[in-house]
């Protein structure tokens, strides 16, 4: 075991493989930045060469790729408003609003901080708790899965700061959403119209991009014609310290997104975006100032970056101890460990403890890289929202339709988003936030799934109630289920003051 | 409130002309040139070798691990390029509207091309419009129980289920896939009657079998040869004893007249030249038929296979009229 350590260290230590997983973390941010390029995109195209290449620097090349994109991700989200991958979701709530204020470098140093914090935690329990957390991921069976989507709808309290009705009106078109494509049971075609392209239901990320991007590109082109003031950046000294150690001072912030993040990470099929938006809903119900949140809060940035980051470990947590993939990049690492000859599992650490130990040590290491890249990178991503609004509009747009089309190559995605985007723009006019209707088409399947095979099980046991009710982490579920979706009421009831403002970005 | 904040629609058209511009970007490098006329030569550009599943996914990796050695037998360069949805369906729509002109194959995975069509309304295509060019992999389904379960023979786990009809639970990939076809003609052939619970994919299935949420499992042999320990595997649906898994008996041999097998090749476009296939076709299996390949494939759990376009086409429609049966008798049963 030592050995392995050792032998660990000295292989991340070699010239060639530091500085091609340099390259690798570079390049995720990169990808990751470029809404509808994907941190899974980014390792398949490497694929191919990992078949040549050695088992070490194969698999730290693919866990920089991962960590870097997943970072990446959040500088689209702050600039434009659209998140580079779903797990930046959470990031745009805060991310963008400090941005129209003047303060992108706050938000991206607060970012590359947060991230390189949460992944390291992510990494350190993946090298660390393994075998022990894998066997609580293996407890979330169907009807955990359920009440676990349920509780994740219960964050759309939090996110329609504005209007409860719009916000449940606003989650319910979202799970409507969700439906459209193929039953997971039956295999019907439900809301095709006929469209044979429509049988793969909407992309994630194709909506998102609609969602969140096009109606901020048409207001940019609206205040433009209208005087207002546009968004600008003014390089300051001193900001990045400030941040920095502003956040140093909020260890319980970081520690529990992370610790939300990674815990996330090792249910299989939860993703950084349901990590990201759990821990900006917990960032905001443990905060003594909730009502700042959504209009530029550095804290809502640092939430949401240190959980998805650190749900990069997580996700890896089944992988290796069981060989089952928490997360599409994930399912490619497994692709590259099995060419590799290594299968997952206990021996991974018993026959392969050289190469598995490089891997879970590059990961730290490659975090803290993608943390100085970033926070040097921060003041130069910045100066890029100074760009005339008639060059920078037409850029956010072609990267727009590029992105959404690269996604599944689908021309059919295209159109959908530039639809999903005019409807956004409509939306966002009336005061609906958006979160609250992506939310309900990430959980729509997983609830949805979970229902059907409860079900199925309930039918199988012949009582419907010991598979919904009786289980011990269901029971948990179901408590916090009931608390989460008290929570408002309990805070409006502590102060009689609701909250009439609308939100800043609805 | 719903006005343009007094803008009029003028102001936006440089935004239109974008919007125009990155579409043609697309279709453009969607379309590549025309075929010259005349003699024939083949390939002369880039092809395009579509993986109709995620990233990741089996067939994906297979492809990428195809990559390289099919530049090197075609001369030009292969592009991968991932179309999933609708357990493949959206890709194989696509393909089949395609110009047969040999630039642009698609993975093809049987039995999911020949069960969506029977059991969707629209799937977008037929099954005899996928052109198939070669099979080069195949991948056994097997059936497994829990460790600690009181069945030791598929014999045993039959007469349990007969005894108490619907309570068993067995778990797998997908709703009229290659899983529960298998299941249907395992209760078809034995009178014996289960709950089947999908998941959504092979990895969700094995996740919710090693939980101990379901009693029983259908799953692939590359998830089979890797999670052997956690398992006991009464029932393989291979035609003769599977290399990777010595030790199981084939359904054949414990007198249930079934095999049972994911299966996946390459096709093109209806009335696709004779000459592009073969070409291609060769190229196919001379990669299928490399030593180290084949090595690799069985390392990982799966059945090297070389069927050339002929022989793919038999074997489709020969599971298809398997198939078709099946489903119609399900079906009358289910009235």
């Amino acid at each position: 075991m030592p050995a392995d350590f050792i032998a660990a260290l000295s292989n991340i230590a070699q010239p060639t493989n530091f500085l091609i997983m340099a390259i690798g973390v570079g390049f995720g941010i990169i990808v990751g930045a470029l809404p509808g390029l994907t941190a899974t995109m980014a390792m398949a195209l490497l694929v191919p060469f990992t078949f040549t290449m050695d088992a070490v620097p194969a698999l730290m090349t693919l866990g920089g790729i991962y960590v870097g994109a997943i970072y990446g991700g959040c500088i689209a989200a702050i600039l434009v408003n659209t998140p580079g991958t779903p797990s930046a979701i959470a990031t745009t709530f805060d991310g963008f609003p400090l941005t129209k204020k003047g303060k992108a470098e706050h938000a991206l140093v607060t970012a590359a901080f947060s991230s390189a914090v949460g992944g390291v935690i992510g990494a350190v329990v993946l090298l660390l708790l393994s075998p022990p957390l894998a066997s609580i991921a293996l407890k979330f069976g169907p009807p955990e899965y359920f009440w676990l989507s349920i509780f994740g709808l219960t964050i759309i309290a939090t996110l329609a700061s504005g209007s409860m009705l719009k916000g449940l009106i606003g989650g319910g078109i979202g799970l409507l959403l969700s439906q459209i494509g193929i039953a997971p049971l039956g295999g019907e075609m439900r809301f095709t119209f006929g469209l044979y392209q429509l049988q793969a239901g909407l992309s994630l990320i194709v909506v998102l991009i609609g969602f969140f991007c096009i109606p901020e590109v048409l207001s940019m082109i609206e205040k433009k014609f209208s005087q207002h003031d546009s968004i600008n950046y003014k390089p300051q000294k001193g900001i990045a310290k400030g941040i920095i150690s502003d956040l140093i001072k909020k260890p319980i912030l970081l520690l529990r997104s992370a610790v939300i993040g990674a815990f996330v990470g090792i249910v299989p099929g939860a993703g950084g975006n349901i990590a990201g938006l759990v821990s900006y809903n917990e960032a905001v119900r443990w905060s003594k100032k909730p009502k700042e949140f959504g209009k530029g809060n550095i804290d809502g940035v640092a939430a949401s970056e240190a959980a998805n980051n650190a749900e990069v470990g997580g996700s890896l947590v089944p992988l290796m101890t069981l060989g089952i993939p928490g997360a599409a990049p994930a399912a490619i690492l497994l692709g590259a460990l099995m060419l590799q000859g290594m299968r997952p599992g206990p021996e991974l650490y018993i026959n392969y403890g050289d190469i598995t130990y490089t891997f879970l040590f590059s990961l730290i290491v490659a975090n803290i890289v993608m943390g100085v890249m970033a926070f040097y990178g921060a003041r130069h991503v910045a100066k890029l929202i100074n760009l005339p609004v008639s060059y920078l509009a037409p850029m956010v747009v072609f990267m727009t339709v590029i992105g959404s089309y690269a996604i599944r190559n689908n021309i059919t995605d295209v159109i959908i988003m530039i639809l999903f985007g005019l409807v956004g723009y409509v939306t966002k006019k009336a005061g609906f936030h958006p979160g609250p209707i992506v939310l309900g088409l990430i959980l729509g399947p997983i609830a949805e799934n979970g229902l059907v095979q409860s079900m199925l099980m309930g039918k199988s046991a012949g009582s419907m109630f010991e598979v919904f009710f009786t289980r011990p982490l269901s029971i948990i579920l179901i408590i916090l289920c009931l608390v989460s979706a008290g929570w408002p009421l309990i805070s409006n009831l502590r102060n009689k003051t609701p909250d009439k403002e609308a939100d800043a970005n609805a | 409130m719903y006005t343009l904040g007094g803008v009029s629609l003028k102001r936006f058209c440089p935004l239109v002309l974008v919007l125009i511009l990155a579409i043609s970007v697309i279709v453009g490098c969607a379309q590549n040139g025309e075929e010259g006329e005349g003699e024939f030569n083949y390939p002369t550009k880039t092809i395009k070798y579509v993986v109709p599943f995620n990233p990741g996914g089996q067939s994906d990796l297979e492809a990428r691990r195809q990559q390289k050695p099919l530049e090197e037998k075609l001369g030009v360069n292969v592009v991968i390029e991932n179309k999933p949805g609708g357990g493949g369906a959206v890709g194989w729509s696509e393909l089949v509207r395609k110009d047969p002109d040999g630039y642009y194959l698609t993975g093809m995975n049987i039995p999911h091309i020949i069960l969506q069509p029977l059991a969707r309304e629209n799937a977008g295509y037929e099954t005899d419009q996928v052109n198939p060019v070669a099979l080069f992999q195949g991948t056994p389904i097997g059936l497994a129980v829990q460790p600690d379960s009181p069945y030791n023979t598929l014999d045993e786990f039959i007469e349990a289920a007969k005894a108490k009809p619907g309570q068993i639970i067995v778990g797998g990939s997908g709703t009229y896939s290659g899983h529960h076809i298998t299941l249907m003609q395992l209760q078809d052939k034995t009178g014996a009657e289960f709950q089947y619970v999908p998941s959504q994919g092979a990895a969700p299935s094995l996740q919710s079998f090693l939980g101990g949420h379901v009693d029983a499992l259908l799953a692939n042999s590359n998830d089979l040869v890797q999670q052997e320990e956690n398992m006991k595997i009464l029932a393989i649906g291979s035609k003769e004893r599977f290399e990777s898994l010595p030790d199981v008996k084939t359904f054949m041999e414990q007198d249930i007249d079934m095999t049972a097998s994911i299966d996946r090749g390459v096709a093109v476009p209806p009335e696709t030249d004779k000459r592009i296939i073969e070409k291609l076709e060769k190229a196919f299996l001379e990669i299928a038929k490399d030593e180290e390949i084949r090595a690799q494939m069985k390392e990982e759990g799966f059945l090297p296979l070389a069927m050339g376009a002929e022989e793919s086409k038999q074997y489709i429609n020969e599971m298809k009229d398997k198939y078709s049966a099946i489903l119609e008798k399900v079906q009358a049963e289910a009235k």
